[in-house]
């Protein structure tokens, strides 16, 4: 009824004792997740404020929980180093929250996560939730309503509110993704778009893009050839003037490359339903689905 | 981060690249004695601003003698530059960059990138110099080669030769390009660039291959890791509320409406900008306040967008998630009592709290006689559209 969490994934925190790493799996905690553990190094053999141990490695903190997750919150400067480590621990999803990481360390880290075999979804971005079963993630978990919408996006309070039309209108949840707003990052539209294709708990998928690159035009081949449920898109950034980064790093229009209307455009050549405006996703998902609002 | 040219020539200098002598000049006369100095028969005076599209907005000039390049020099200080690149109140021109002429036999074109999709640096190398790669790119797709290197192994030799040859040259000009192509994968690596890229390229009449342009842009998160690259940086270059905005650690982005814009993400500050734009407004701006919104972040991104005089209005868009309502409410208004909202702001909430939240903005019209309320996405854009016509 969900891809890649659910009610039994074992999750870890990386940065567990950093301010946001500690309030963060407060939150996960509280939801239901399934926290064991948390890494940082120095801080092994303690343990956090809710009785989780703390070790030093990841590898150990693996060994000792059965951990198959981790949620990692270290500084920017380290984090490429991080998600290296817990893909070498084993580690099969790694989910990156961090903001600012140097684009060559993410050259480097996705390479080890693909030796490895792992996932990675970021970083750069809100994470991963299955609705009334695993949160991964800095997301608000009461907006959510388990069902059987699959959500991919690209960005974070943007797919709050996505997800906020969805759960207003009694149209629920499988599973919702913010694969990051990076331009060198782990899961993509393509992979995501493949695994709710084949979760017989997904109906429909909403996808939520920007400008910047080309994995909307990507993702758009990929509906055309491979996709028979339901598309909802929407593309973020159709006046935001070209050569300037909006707020992520991987939003800039550059070299003609990366526009909202080549996105828009191709989405809709495969027969995707694209919302014309951020307040009509929710709407056209019922609308496609024959419920309603 | 993007650096001028002279500043680009000095990394690549470093890294072993040849390039012809040049001197920075900050006024027509110190352009004359650098054309003296060069001793060459002719130069060449180009304006140091971050756009491109330099030549074709007169801000590079070919001089013979000391007299012109001061006149050239005197001439292009002394007014804004316009390019394609700079909209049209252009930017004003500190420098120029005073370089010896070469006789050019063959203009080529070499970039590194990141290849996004693929998440690899690319060097890519055409025989078609000295226009733009992205004009090559749409015209000419097949005249563009490219190799893509591994992060930790860098460009190969033989991947340097096997570009050289695509592009036509052969014996020592080639084994010259090689080793430019190599220097220039060792500083996108070591260097952390996201662009690094000599355009044109050229081959002199006298079978010398040199650097007659340089651009090189940093990636913005590793900046901190390379001093030399941090002293670099030039805050003249950028615009005064974006500085601002970026201390405070807020993302503005200035644009050419009258609709300011206060959200908190990336990704949904740009969507308000749309939905804007489809009720028939024009944005004045990008501006994403972050996840979390405190009464100083609010106080500081009300600033900025007000000190815009084009905004007529405001709409503020926040989805309160971990961040509630009530509290994004409270600072709102403690910003708007502090610095008096001089226009209509049109204030929209949604997430935990929104009810508390809507009960204390409505409480606060007495003390805020511009503030508007509205009750979802579609009619703040209405809304603040309205209040602006």
């Amino acid at each position: 009824m969900s891809i890649l969490v659910d009610k039994d994934t074992k999750v870890l925190c990386q940065g567990i004792t950093g301010s946001a790493g500690a309030f963060h799996t407060k939150g996960c905690l509280a939801y239901g997740t399934k926290m064991v553990g948390g890494v940082t190094p120095g801080k092994g053999g303690l343990k956090d404020d809710n009785g989780l141990p703390i070790f030093d490695t990841v590898a150990e903190a693996v060994a000792a929980t059965g951990a198959n997750a981790t949620m990692i919150f270290v500084p920017a400067a380290v984090c490429g180093d991080a998600i290296g480590e817990a893909a070498d621990a084993g580690i099969e999803l790694i989910v990156a929250i961090t903001e600012g990481i140097p684009t060559l360390d993410m050259v480097k880290a996705t390479r080890q996560v693909t030796e490895r075999g792992a996932k990675l979804i970021g970083p750069n971005c809100p994470g991963v939730i299955t609705p009334g079963a695993c949160k991964i993630g800095i997301m608000p978990g009461y907006i959510h309503t388990p069902g059987g919408v699959g959500v991919i996006s690209r960005s974070g309070t943007l797919t709050y509110e996505a997800v906020w039309q969805l759960s207003s209108r009694n149209i629920g949840q499988s599973t919702c993704i913010g694969m990051g707003g990076d331009p060198v990052h782990g899961l993509g539209f393509v992979d995501l778009l493949a695994m709710f294709q084949e979760d017989p708990g997904t109906d429909a998928i909403v996808m939520i893009g920007e400008i910047g690159g080309t994995d909307e035009e990507k993702a758009a081949a990929f509906i055309a050839d491979k996709v028979t449920k339901p598309v909802v898109g929407f593309i973020a950034g159709r006046t935001a003037p070209p050569g300037r980064r909006m707020g992520h790093a991987g939003a800039i229009i550059s070299g003609g490359q990366g526009t909202a209307e080549s996105k828009m455009a191709a989405l809709r050549e495969a027969g995707v339903t694209v919302a014309d405006s951020p307040a009509r996703i929710g709407e056209a998902v019922a609308a496609l689905l024959g419920v309603k609002g | 981060m993007k650096v001028h040219e002279y500043q680009a020539r000095e990394v690549l200098l470093s890294a072993g690249v040849k390039m012809p002598q040049a001197v920075l000049a900050r006024s027509g006369d110190e352009a004359a004695a650098a054309f003296t100095q060069l001793g060459g028969a002719v130069a060449v005076v180009k304006a140091q601003v971050h756009a491109g599209g330099r030549g074709k907005g007169g801000g590079v000039k070919l001089v013979k003698s000391a007299d012109e390049a001061k006149r050239e020099a005197d001439r292009i200080l002394s007014k804004p530059l316009v390019t394609h690149q700079t909209g049209p109140e252009g930017v004003p021109v500190r420098s120029v960059l005073v370089a010896a002429g070469v006789e050019i036999a063959k203009e080529y074109y070499v970039g590194v990138v990141l290849d996004r999709a693929r998440g690899v640096p690319v060097m890519m190398a055409s025989a078609e110099g000295g226009v733009e790669i992205e004009e090559v790119a749409r015209t000419k797709p097949g005249a563009i080669h490219k190799e893509a290197f591994h992060p930790m192994l860098g460009l190969q030799p033989y991947s340097a030769r096997k570009l050289a040859a695509a592009i036509g040259l052969t014996k020592k000009p080639a084994a010259a390009a090689a080793k430019l192509m190599l220097a220039l994968g060792r500083v996108f690596l070591e260097k952390d660039c996201s662009l690094a890229e000599i355009n044109p390229l050229v081959l002199t009449k006298s079978g010398e291959v040199t650097a007659i342009d340089a651009k090189i842009n940093f990636d913005d998160n590793a900046v901190p890791r390379h001093a030399d690259v941090e002293a670099l940086y030039d805050p003249t270059e950028e615009d005064a509320a974006e500085i601002r905005a970026r201390d405070a650690g807020l993302s503005y982005i200035a644009l050419d409406g009258n609709i300011g814009c206060l959200v908190n993400g990336a990704g949904l500050a740009m969507a308000t900008m749309d939905i804007i734009k489809l009720h028939g407004g024009e944005p004045a701006n990008f501006l994403d306040v972050g996840g979390s919104v405190t009464a100083d972040g609010a106080k500081e991104a009300f600033g900025i967008i007000l000190s815009d005089p084009k905004v007529k209005a405001i709409l503020v868009n926040i989805f309160g998630g971990i961040a509630k309502c009530d509290l994004i409410a409270e600072a709102l208004i403690a910003a708007g009592r502090e610095i008096g909202f001089k226009v209509p702001v049109v204030v929209r909430l949604e997430g935990t709290n929104v009810e508390r939240a809507r009960k204390l903005l409505e409480g606060a019209k007495g003390d805020l006689p511009t503030l508007i309320t509205a009750s979802d996405l579609t009619d703040a854009a209405q809304k603040v559209v309205k209040a602006t016509k």
